[in-house]
């Protein structure tokens, strides 16, 4: 029997009091009777050995429980069934014992041995699944086995069972908050879970339990940022709104310089204030402010704040509106002014969604257009009402619109608000013309538009549309009163028609409170509305009684009679409150013998000016409530609600968030090593990083020493610090270096052949070019050959470096000591984390290295005293990206860097380096490059085929990609014995470059001549931490390939100056180098100033590269 | 989380109650009835009503509430998502989502309910996993079901849980191996008196139909990309290919799903592919009023206008319409006040017009309100903001698919046009 007919049979064959659908059958009596037959039917059924009829009797009572009718009386005959083979009638069994277990306790206890029994079960689907029931049934006295039950599965092998288990810990919670330390034990456990299977669960049972415990994140903090784009999209939700509560206790309000200059005067108004001849000062002013400010309280973005932001984000693009909405909330409440932006379109994308879900994001939407109107601005129009919309839309959008009115676009919004007032959703025009209301109390450009606009529709035939601008005039009134007399005059006639009492309420009280203005048609109003006192609303009667009360006190003679009637029909009204304020009047203004003190008061009382109401939208303020919550929805705390803590005043310490072992490394192997490592603060991504980068750049350094020219002195020095460490590596190294000199043979043909197709001329410039780098005797390869003055140059230089290099080294050790010291910490870090080292590392020739090198070390030699930018260039760190993340690429992932080597197939290329790391837990074979898809001019030099990367291992590759001077990406496929990936490679602008070695005059002769539409400049404020020489210098480094250019080389040049310089009080930086392809100069400077602010100027023949890298430069600075 | 579950039909019955946790008693509901009947329309019960005890957050999809009853804090666009996604699965069960569909299966429902949601947190949400855990019924299976009492549950354990894209199952097979993709286009416009376009925009899905074999690997490129201005995807969408190349890569869920959801900038002009000529009025002191409407096409690219529909909300003063189509069928809802014609394809050649007079209540004033007009279109073969799928190629897999897209644009909730003046400015 299927499921419907199932259906079909019990719903003909029974009935219960109560269901409407047979409510109609006459022969209730025998229902009764008839429903106890049929349980009994029931349970012969489930007492058979067939299976078949066992389902169908579950399915009948599954159908019952759904209908909400009670099946407890079969519970013996159902859980005798519970061991039941078949696993469809075991699944309805579970539900049914769910459903009943809390009200037979007893008879539940019979079915907990098979779950046990379940719990140890091999499959692990079946563990979970024993977890998931034996969890759900309430019953408290198997607490202690669902603890035990739940602790063992906290450990179990299967992220699944571990889910399971983490679903379960609210559950037991619930049965018994006695439990909550054990579980909170188990919940930390879980927390440290690595898998994203886990994640969400564990954080929902983290907020069900111990929402206060925030330290128990501590730990886990980057793991659950870095896990979160893969985390399921409910699990998803509930991490990012627990981190938004994290990150407001640990981290310092990014805004917090913009809020203490708002509270200072000025506020944010006047900075986008289009008027610029008066800004420009005050502009100044503020920045001096805001640099004072800094200095007081300088603001850095903890990396661990910045890891969040920049995880979330992706997330805005979610399928799942809620996990777009909990984005915009961490970003409403977490992100710096500036960026909070982004949400902004990804919101207005969710109002073309179900209603339900329109009605939900409106709301947050008006809270927030309240605090950053600017936001939603550009997107004005996708809150235009639309007709179908239901009215709880509309009157949302209302909102929203009335929220973003300002000057500019008031027009069209009234516009607009004029065709919603043609409606026939009569709720809705109401709200319209108190939207109206609000834009004219706002902005004071409108109000007598608006004004006019209102008192027209006081002729509109549909009354509530005038009552409703009756009031709200009424208040727009009371803002300049004098200026509109006549308005009143008109509403004053208007008594006659209109019936509802709020409308007729507000004319009376308008009347009343400006009767000096409309001095002669006020009595008549009194008049006439003493006539129909009798028959009015109270509410309406209460202000015909302040009428006569305002008219007596000012014109008495004319009113005197008439307010006695009033009073004394309002005293016998069968309403108290009237009769109490009738009575009240009257012993204040009616002069008696007693009444003395009071009376001489009264028109004090009465007509004291009263502040006009300021309309404002029930939205505001509701920001203190965590958007997207429901509390926010409801404007009032829901029950479990956790307040959204206020940002601390200063971050407490950041170090709590660091974790010995870094979660990102997969592949054991390594991790066993890195535990022996030093401990490193940055979060995973800078830290798998650092490896390949020293280690590239140390490497060079001992390479260059051996093989430039001026060899002599320094390959000494650092060859002998670095024996002994290198002792263990040497053997690999040596074994690799030849395999690279056959590949490098091979690829030389290759290329031979390759290009024997190309012209002649670039053939013979290519085949030279190879040669040089074979022969590895010239330190200088790179030259653009066409241009024989640079080359001339070039060589000047060249001897230049030589001559300082040996001057250098005639001096005595002091500055080079420090820096064996360093290259010594940076071995050990190699000698630990690195294996095979990759090819160009050991490539010999190195020039550009070593060029930055000898500029380096002559910045050193020559200002003096600090030894910091010797150490500078090498040890910047490369910044990884990744090519392939390990789920796409099914276990195998793939970074790359661009290590800054020249890449020695071709000198015009840009070396990559490829990282390749096998997760997966079988070998991958022939992993090698295919289908290159490049713009025109762009070439690549693919890497050699990697033959085998056995699991869990590591290797890198390096290949050459000619950009041709253009960020376009290469792309291609990567390609293993079984699949094939999509990647690319996009190169950011600052690595289309490499250094060149340039003296100050030299860097100043040619700036000179790369002047006019070639010089980009910029100013800038520099970041907090970015104020000594040192840390400029490295991020001008690290964000572009350039080396720097030694400051006061010339005076060093004249003998007659021996004592160095004292430091200039505002330095000036200058870098240099030369597009790779092309050759031309990129030099870059950096003038500071005062408080932190500085100039930042680009001369480069290429106009895109120079913009672009004043772009990566100015980030790199100010962040 | 959610606490209970209960569905409740147009008349205001209870017809299926589930509980995750301790039973809520049924008369929590009480409380949403009121709000029912407070509303006037259906769509503006308010979405989230507090209660003592208990918040209860209703959608409404198919003229059923389905009302989750929460008990403390949650997200509330938490609960809605999931409780569209609860319509949605059933839907892709039943073919339908109505009263009749869940009555028949209920035993199926109960089933899926249970494995969606865990102690009110959702557990398996994924189609593909349910299906997995639960067979969709089908007419032959019933019929199995039937003979030999064999059941809808999946024998076999829901491993999809555990895969690392849990959108596809393992082991798919097909003979044919297909992959569809539909590009349907909606314009909503607002239109003023005059013919101006107040706002229009365009918004699009791409709905796909895979049925491939094995673990396909699919990459979607698009001609003119940069005319998605926002997108949000499946979550099989590789986000980082997107950014980097605006090239779809994906491996697919088995079945139907929606691969993307995009809007078009709003730089680009939007082309609303017809255009209203309207005549409406009202003669102060006759019981009369003449209407008259005039249909045309607009840059269509040379296709067809098809099943163009007109309804217009006229004022309530109006007691009948007495109208001749030139082409199609009009009806006119005396109570509601709602006309409609259905014009069906709009011949170039001729223009298809509605002209008539309305009869209003004697003796009273001429309506204040304008009827506002909407109109429903399809053309087919054509995406209105000129999208165009570059190419489809598939990895991973050595057979070759049979591909095709498809092509659409409709109306979308409104294109509507506004007939009235402005009062002031």
């Amino acid at each position: 029997m299927s499921a419907s007919s199932a259906f079909n049979d019990e719903k003909g064959g029974s009935s219960s009091v109560g269901e409407p659908e047979y409510g109609h059958d006459p022969a209730s009596g025998g229902i009764f009777s008839s429903d106890y037959k049929r349980h009994d039917d029931l349970k012969e059924m489930l007492d058979s050995n067939k299976d078949a009829l066992k389902l169908e009797a579950m399915k009948r009572i599954v159908a019952m429980i759904a209908r909400g009718k009670n099946a407890s009386d079969l519970f013996p005959a159902v859980v005798k069934n519970v061991a039941c083979k078949n696993i469809e009638v075991k699944k309805l069994v579970y539900v049914y014992l769910v459903r009943y277990a809390e009200e037979q306790q007893d008879l539940a206890l019979l079915s907990i041995s098979t779950f046990q029994r379940g719990l140890k079960d091999p499959n692990q689907l079946i563990r979970a699944s024993a977890l998931r029931v034996l969890s759900s049934i309430r019953v408290t006295i198997i607490v202690p086995i669902m603890m035990l039950a739940i602790k063992e599965a906290a450990s179990d092998m299967s992220p699944y069972v571990r889910k399971t288990a983490a679903h379960a810990i609210p559950k037991l919670y619930s049965l018994d908050p006695e439990q909550k330390d054990q579980l909170i034990e188990v919940i930390e456990k879980l927390l440290a879970d690595k898998t994203t299977l886990v994640a969400g669960s564990v954080v929902m049972a983290f907020e069900e339990v111990c929402p206060e415990r925030i330290d128990l994140i501590h730990k886990n903090y980057r793991k659950l940022c870095n896990l979160l784009i893969d985390v399921e999209e409910w699990g998803q939700v509930v991490i990012i709104n627990m981190l938004t509560r994290y990150a407001r206790t640990q981290f310092l309000n990014p805004n917090i310089n913009e809020s203490l200059l708002e509270e200072g005067g000025g506020g944010d108004k006047t900075f986008y204030c289009s008027d610029e001849d008066e800004d420009e000062d005050e502009e100044k002013e503020k920045q001096a402010e805001v640099s004072a400010l800094a200095k007081r309280k300088p603001y850095v973005m903890d990396p661990d704040h910045r890891l969040l932001l920049r995880n979330t984000k992706p997330l805005l693009q979610s399928r799942n509106a809620a996990v777009v909405m909990a984005v915009a909330q961490l970003y409403f409440h977490l992100a710096p002014k500036a960026e909070v932006g982004v949400i902004a379109k990804a919101l207005v994308r969710l109002l073309r969604s179900h209603s339900e879900v329109q009605f939900v994001v409106l709301q947050n939407v008006a809270t927030m257009t309240i605090k950053r109107r600017g936001m939603f601005e550009p997107y004005l129009k996708s809150f235009y009402i639309r007709s179908t919309d239901p009215t709880q839309i509309k009157i949302l959008k209302l909102e929203v619109l009335t929220n973003l009115a300002n000057e500019t676009n008031i027009s069209t919004i009234l516009r607009e608000f004029q065709t919603y007032i043609k409606s026939m959703d009569k709720d809705f025009v109401a709200a319209t013309i108190q939207a109206i209301g609000r834009c004219a109390t706002n902005i004071g450009e409108v109000r007598d538009t608006c004004l006019n606009g209102l008192v027209q529709l006081l002729s509109n035939r549909d009354e509530l549309v005038v009552a409703e601008s009756v009031v709200v005039i009424k208040k727009l009134l009371q803002m300049q009163p004098e200026k509109h007399s006549d308005i009143i005059k008109h509403m004053a006639k208007l008594t006659d028609n209109i019936q509802v009492p709020m409308a007729r309420a507000s004319i009376l009280w308008l009347i009343g409170e400006y009767c000096e203005h409309v001095p002669k048609i006020a009595p008549d109003v009194l008049r006439k509305m003493a006539k129909s006192f009798t028959n009015e609303e109270d509410i309406v009667k209460l202000q015909i009684i302040n009428l006569a009360a305002k008219l007596y006190l000012t014109n008495s003679k004319q009113t005197k009679l008439l307010t006695q009637y009033v009073l004394n029909l309002a005293k016998y009204d069968q309403n108290y409150d009237i009769r109490d304020r009738a009575r009240f009047i009257r012993q204040l203004i009616v002069p008696t013998e007693k009444s003395g003190a009071l009376s001489k008061y009264a028109k004090k009382l009465f007509l004291a000016l009263k502040p006009a109401p300021v309309l404002e939208s029930p939205f505001k303020d509701r920001d203190h409530f965590q958007l997207g919550s429901l509390s926010h929805l409801l404007n009032a705390k829901a029950g479990g609600y956790q307040e959204l803590p206020d940002w601390p005043e200063s971050a407490p310490d950041p170090s709590v968030r660091n974790v010995e072992v870094p979660e990102w490394t997969k592949c054991s192997s390594r991790e066993k090593r890195k535990e022996k490592k030093v401990e490193k603060p940055f979060y995973s991504d800078s830290e798998g990083e650092s490896g390949p980068t020293e280690s590239a750049d140390s490497e060079p350094d001992t390479g260059s020493g051996s093989e430039s020219v001026s060899v002599s002195v320094e390959s000494g020095s650092p060859s002998d610090s670095e024996e002994s460490e290198e002792s263990s590596e040497s053997d690999e190294d040596e074994e690799e270096e030849e395999k690279e000199k056959k590949k490098k043979k091979k690829e030389i043909k290759q290329m031979q052949a390759s290009e024997s197709e190309q012209s002649s001329e670039d053939d013979r410039k290519r085949d030279r070019k190879i040669k040089e780098q074979k022969s590895n005797s010239e330190s200088e390869s790179d030259e653009d050959s066409e241009s024989e003055s640079s080359q001339s140059e070039s060589s000047d230089t060249e001897s230049e470096v030589e001559v300082k290099k040996k001057k250098k080294v005639s001096e005595p050790k002091p500055p080079s000591k420090p820096l064996k010291k360093e290259k010594k910490e940076m071995s050990l870090l190699d000698l630990d984390d690195f294996e095979p080292t990759p090819s160009p590392q050991v490539t010999p020739v190195n020039t550009f290295l070593s060029n930055s090198l000898v500029t380096d070390l002559e910045g050193l030699s020559l200002s003096d005293s600090v030894l910091s930018p010797a150490t500078i260039a090498p040890s910047s760190a490369l910044k990884n990206y990744e090519l392939l993340h390990r789920i796409t690429g099914e276990g195998l992932s793939v970074e790359y860097c661009f290590s800054r080597q020249a890449f020695s197939p071709d000198a015009n290329m840009v070396a990559v380096q490829m990282h390749f790391t096998n997760n997966a837990t079988s070998d991958t074979k022939n992993l090698h490059i295919e289908d290159v898809k490049l713009q025109s001019g762009m070439r690549v030099k693919e890497f050699a085929e990697i033959e085998l990367l056995p699991a869990g291992e590591a290797t890198t590759a390096v290949m050459g990609v000619d950009f041709c001077d253009s960020t376009q990406a290469a792309n291609f496929q990567l390609c293993t014995h079984t699949r094939k990936f999509f990647v690319s490679i996009q190169p950011p602008v600052g690595e289309l470059m490499r250094p060149v070695f340039l003296t100050e005059n030299e860097f100043k002769k040619e700036q000179s001549q790369l002047m006019g539409m070639n010089e980009i400049s910029e100013n800038l404020t520099l970041d907090a931490k970015c104020r000594n020489e040192h840390a400029i210098v490295q991020r001008v480094t690290t964000a572009a390939n350039l080396s720097r250019v030694p400051c006061g080389s010339d005076k060093e040049c004249s003998p007659a100056a021996p004592p160095p310089p004292p430091p200039h009080p505002h330095p000036v930086y200058r870098f240099a180098g030369k597009t790779v392809t092309s050759g031309s100069l990129v030099l870059a400077t950096v003038a500071t100033k005062d408080e932190g602010a500085a100039q930042l100027t680009v001369n480069c023949e290429k106009m895109v590269i120079g913009t672009m890298l004043v772009k990566d430069l100015l980030l790199a600075l100010t962040q | 989380m959610i606490h209970s579950l209960f569905l409740v039909n147009a008349s205001g019955d209870i017809f299926l109650e589930k509980h995750w946790k301790s039973v809520v008693s049924r008369s929590v509901c009480d409380y949403f009835f009121e709000a029912q009947e407070r509303a006037t329309e259906p769509e503006n019960v308010p979405p989230v009503i507090s209660t003592p005890h208990h918040y209860l957050i209703s959608v409404l999809r198919h003229r059923i509430y389905f009302v989750a009853v929460i008990q403390s804090e949650v997200p509330p666009l938490f609960v809605i998502e999931f409780l569209h996604r609860v319509v949605d699965t059933f839907q892709d069960y039943f073919g339908v989502c109505t009263e009749a569909a869940i009555k028949d299966n209920v035993v199926v429902v109960y089933e899926l309910l249970e494995e969606m949601l865990d102690n009110g947190f959702p557990l398996a949400t994924e189609s593909n996993i349910l299906k997995e855990l639960i067979k969709p019924p089908t007419i032959l299976r019933t019929m199995v079901n039937t003979i030999t009492g064999s059941t809808n549950v999946g024998e076999q354990l829901p491993t999809g849980q555990l895969s690392v894209v849990p959108w596809r199952r393992t082991g798919v097979k097909y003979t044919n191996n297909e992959a569809y993709f539909d590009v349907v286009e909606e314009i909503d416009a607002i239109i003023d008196k005059s013919g101006s376009t107040i706002t229009a925009e365009i918004q699009g899905v791409i709905d796909a139909c895979v049925k491939l074999t094995g673990m396909p690997d699919l990459t979607l490129s698009f001609m003119n990309p940069r005319l998605l201005d926002d997108v949000s995807f499946h979550p099989c969408v590789r986000f980082k290919r997107w950014e980097a190349e605006r090239i779809l890569s994906f491996i697919p869920p088995d079945g139907n799903f929606r691969l993307l959801s995009y809007h078009v900038s709003s730089q680009n002009l939007v082309a609303i592919p017809v255009y209203v000529k309207h005549n409406i009025t009202f003669r102060e002191g006759s019981s009369q009023g003449r209407f008259d409407l005039t249909l045309g096409p607009k840059q269509t690219m040379g296709k067809a206008v098809e099943a163009v529909l007109v309804s217009s909300q006229l004022p309530r003063g109006v007691l009948n319409a007495n109208l001749n189509p030139s082409q199609g069928t009009y009806t006119f809802d005396p109570v509601t006040k709602l006309l409609t014609w259905d014009v069906g394809k709009i011949n170039p050649q001729k223009l298809p017009s509605l002209k008539g007079t309305m009869s209003l209540q004697a003796g009273a004033s001429k309506p204040d309100e304008n009827p506002t007009i909407n109109i429903q279109l399809k053309i087919q073969q054509m995406a209105i903001s000129g999208l165009k799928v570059n190419r489809l190629d598939m990895y991973g897999e050595k057979y070759k698919p049979f591909k095709g897209i498809k092509y659409m644009t409709k109306a979308g909730k409104s294109v509507s046009s506004y007939l009235f003046e402005f009062l002031f400015i």
